[in-house]
């Protein structure tokens, strides 16, 4: 740790009794977040990223463990912490029966401003997330975008330090994914701000983060630059897609590669001189892919599944549900 | 911040939409405006008594008709925004658990104020006579009371999280027959022994008799001095209760 950390966690643990079984959602977090850094956590849906994101934020009380968030102990001085952070979470931040400046105005007040102060804060807000044309509309009248852009504005009305963003792109369309970003690089850039932020879009850690944090079952399994993490899976990705198991299953008994259903993914060295040999000794190649690693990649590495495919099921399953 | 100026936020801001919507007041009262307009009617015609006497007995259990039924139903705001996320964003903020529920609750207390004194005054050019310093203390005592079973109301929701159900099976299980048993409507007097028995543990009868007799003049009856007191101890129950489940919310 150093004078510039903003965020350290040791040992941080939270267990949850469901139905007389205990659940360890996140088993020994240790973390150190530099002021200014934009950090993701990665990591499927149930990984215990929300779950870290809540203790941190003092929404949930640690089972065990210790951190302190802007030189502030989570467990002894919540109020502090609260003083000095931001949280966007994965909801509407928004009364529905608010109107947009009036929800603006009770978010400076909850943090202490003045009146005055909050309210040229507020109109400054609402001008640079283009919502000032909305200040008097309720919040119930507003699109999914505009109502995130909102969250945005909420929390930070109070100029925070740091910013925790929970899964803020969930639920938006690709434009308004990319908006939200913008604005949100915009705020590092102008005000130095250290933001913390969990995702399951790979795309978005890759890109815009300076430190991804990969996490599954409740445990950190990696911490490193998404660069970094990718030259861990040495050389290039090839993907065969089959037209039944039984040709995979028997590709894959020759390769070491990782089969799942009817596509097979090998990690060559060279892949541009591998693939064609591959494609004239294996039978039945319905299709062929060769490319550089992703952090999908880096993470089928450490955990022998694709995150991306869980992601996937696990927004089909939350949409069934719906 | 001081838990005093933490409230006074959440108070103003539970207060805003009803500002800058002054008509969602009078909308509620759509209901006891129906149940005077076709409920009082069959009473005054299936009662004995002259058309002001019922009145003096049917509008009070009718402003406190609009407390139980306001104040009952006001959790399910706190219950979307907890589904919604809004409520999350507040337990984030550096103000107190205490103040997030005490400024809703006394939030309770601005409508039913000002819906009890609309329908009074309403029933006034139909032969209801009011006590002015009597319907005062009567809107004061709505209002304690009003506070309390807000506060229940938000501690309801607080307890059934994701779960609507809950929040409304147990409401609508508890606001009839509180209201049924406190003879707000009907007198319970000329019913069975029982109800009368189960009348008598049931805090809003109290309310409703203190009522009656503020409104009517009659400012130093017993019957107020039991209905403060039943206030006073829902509130003060409803309080404890409410800002404990609010401490206990993450």
């Amino acid at each position: 740790m150093t004078t510039d950390t903003i965020i350290t966690a040791r040992g941080l643990t939270k267990t949850f009794t469901v139905k007389k079984a205990v659940v360890e959602a996140v088993t020994d977090l240790d973390l150190d977040v530099q002021r200014g850094e934009l950090v993701a956590f990665l990591g499927p849906n149930g990984a215990g990223k929300s779950t870290s994101l809540r203790m941190l934020t003092t929404l949930l009380p640690p089972t065990s463990g210790t951190a302190t968030v802007v030189g502030h102990d989570i467990a002894k001085d919540p109020a502090g912490v609260r003083q000095r952070i931001g949280y966007i979470g994965q909801g509407t931040s928004g009364g529905h029966n608010q109107r947009v400046r009036d929800e603006m105005l009770s978010q400076g007040a909850f943090y202490g401003m003045s009146r005055k102060a909050t309210a040229v804060r507020a109109d400054q807000l609402l001008d640079s997330l283009e919502l000032a044309p909305l200040a008097s509309r309720a919040v119930m009248g507003l699109s999914g975008g505009q109502k995130r852009r909102l969250d945005i504005a909420l929390g930070l009305i109070h100029s925070p330090e740091l910013l925790f963003l929970d899964e803020p792109s969930t639920g938006l369309d690709p434009q308004s994914r990319a908006n939200l970003w913008q604005h949100i690089l915009e705020l590092r850039r102008e005000h130095g701000t250290t933001i913390f932020v969990t995702t399951h879009f790979l795309e978005e850690a890759d890109l815009f983060a300076e430190r991804v944090l990969v996490m599954d079952h409740g445990r950190m399994i990696a911490d490193d630059t998404a660069a970094n993490l990718k030259t861990t899976v040495a050389g290039d990705v090839i993907t065969l897609d089959f037209a039944n198991e039984e040709d995979a299953r028997a590709a894959a008994a020759h390769t070491n590669g990782t089969l799942d259903g009817t596509t097979l993914t090998l990690v060559v060295d060279r892949g541009e001189l591998l693939l064609p040999k591959l494609l004239r000794e294996v039978d039945s190649v319905t299709s062929a892919t060769l490319r550089q690693p992703t952090l999908d990649d880096v993470f089928l590495a450490l955990t022998g599944r694709s995150l991306r495919e869980e992601s996937a099921t696990a927004d089909k399953k939350e949409e069934v549900t719906a | 911040m001081s838990t005093v100026s933490d409230t006074y936020n959440v108070l103003v801001r539970e207060l805003r939409p009803m500002t800058r919507d002054p008509f969602s007041l009078i909308f509620s009262l759509l209901q006891p405006l129906i149940f005077l307009g076709l409920f009082g009617p069959l009473l005054i015609a299936s009662s004995d008594q002259p058309v002001g006497e019922t009145l003096q007995s049917f509008v009070p259990g009718i402003l406190v008709m609009i407390a139980l039924f306001g104040t009952g139903t006001t959790g399910s705001n706190l219950l979307y925004e907890m589904q919604t996320g809004s409520h999350e964003r507040t337990l984030v903020a550096p103000i107190s658990r205490s103040s997030l529920l005490v400024g809703r609750a006394l939030k309770e207390m601005a409508p039913i104020i000002v819906q009890a004194l609309v329908i009074a005054l309403v029933t006034i050019p139909f032969g209801f006579t009011v006590n002015p310093l009597g319907l005062v203390m009567g809107l004061v005592l709505l209002a304690v009371f009003g506070l309390g079973f807000g506060a229940l109301s938000y501690s309801l929701a607080l307890a059934s999280r994701n779960h609507d159900w809950m929040f409304w099976g147990i409401q609508q299980a508890t606001l009839f027959p509180l209201m049924i048993l406190s003879g707000m409507l009907l007198p319970i007097e000329n019913g069975p022994q029982w109800i009368q028995v189960a009348a008598a543990f049931n805090p809003i009868s109290y309310i409703v008799a203190a009522e009656r007799a503020l409104l009517s003049g009659d400012l130093a009856s017993m019957a107020v001095v039991w209905g403060f007191v039943a206030a006073i101890v829902l509130a003060a129950v409803g309080l404890s209760v409410g800002i404990r489940a609010m401490k206990k919310a993450a």
